[in-house]
């Protein structure tokens, strides 16, 4: 068994284990820890397949970022957990059903994979060819591909998460009454003809009519 | 070198814990978030996996823009979360039946 097996198999069953602990844990905090715990060893699966660049973009995006947005969110709502666990009992035959059938089909369908690299010999060209990894490092490989030939993908991630960041602003803000905060909009619409209005006066001190 | 067996076997693992989780937690949607990002979790494994088996870049930058739609998603579910608890005072998804759906 080579040291790349052995880690292989750690990396896997702490993220088989820590995956069933997510979804069971009795409190959602530490849920979200056991989803770090995930995180860190799928980058380690990452990095025996050779995927550097991903696994470190795994662990500063989904363990810095997404994780860390789900314990805030988490740690800021009042919620009792003991409410949220009703129905765990109840559903976990039917889920327990789906789930094993559901893996039995998938664990089917992929065994029993044919070697699509001797199945596609000549059919199945490599778009973008891996190169040796001690001349070219990943990061650099993907680099050079991604703003060539896939910059429309780049692009997309760009305005998907510029539309999920308004998204996420727009959703969330909130204009309490009575702030005193400068209204822009309020102040460049206003003009002279809808404010200001001349009044003539018969004769100072006799007040204003109406 | 790992057989993609086995990578496709703990990938599919992952994703059926993560439709176990949507079944059992029906209560509690931040757990559900939770295992749709183990969900997607899984399929970056698959794709890193036939990248590397296949000896292709192309599955790698796939990969990377899943992991780009899985946080945004993540953003805006949570954003939508903490709105709905703001007005209601609740996330139990069994009483969400504001928009009568």
């Amino acid at each position: 068994m080579t040291i790349q097996e052995i880690a292989f198999y750690i990396f896997s069953g702490i993220a088989i284990l820590a995956a069933l602990m997510v979804v069971s844990a009795r409190n959602p905090v530490h849920s979200v820890l056991f989803l770090v715990l995930v995180f860190f060893n799928a980058a380690g699966l990452f990095l025996i397949a050779g995927a550097e660049f991903l696994a470190m973009i795994l662990l500063i995006v989904y363990v810095g970022a997404v994780a860390v947005l789900f314990l805030f969110v988490v740690m800021m709502m009042d919620i009792n957990f003991a409410e949220i666990r009703q129905g765990f009992v109840r559903y976990f035959p039917v889920a327990g059903l789906v789930g094993l059938v559901l893996l039995g089909e998938i664990i089917f369908a992929v065994t029993g994979l044919p070697d699509i690299r001797v199945m596609g010999q000549g059919m199945l060209p490599v778009a973008n060819p891996i190169p040796d990894p001690h001349l070219v490092s990943n990061a650099h490989a993907i680099g050079r591909i991604l703003y060539t030939d896939y910059i429309y993908v780049f692009q997309l991630a760009g305005v998907i998460l510029l539309v999920a960041m308004i998204g996420a602003i727009v959703l969330t803000l909130r204009e309490r009454k009575g702030s005193k905060h400068q209204s822009i909009s309020n102040q460049v619409k206003r003009n002279a003809q809808n404010t200001l209005e001349l009044i003539k006066n018969k004769q100072i001190g006799s007040g204003i009519e109406k | 070198m790992i057989d993609i067996n086995a990578y496709l076997i703990v990938a599919a693992i992952l994703f059926t814990i993560g439709v176990f989780g949507i079944f059992i937690n029906r209560k509690n949607i931040i757990t559900i978030l939770m295992a749709v990002e183990l969900m997607l979790l899984a399929v970056n494994i698959n794709l890193v996996a036939f990248s590397s088996y296949l000896n292709d870049l192309t599955g790698q930058i796939f990969t990377m823009l899943i992991l780009t739609v899985a946080a945004a998603e993540a953003a805006i579910g949570l954003a939508i979360l903490v709105v709905y608890f703001r007005n209601r005072g609740s996330i139990a998804v069994d009483e969400m039946n504001s928009m009568k759906g």
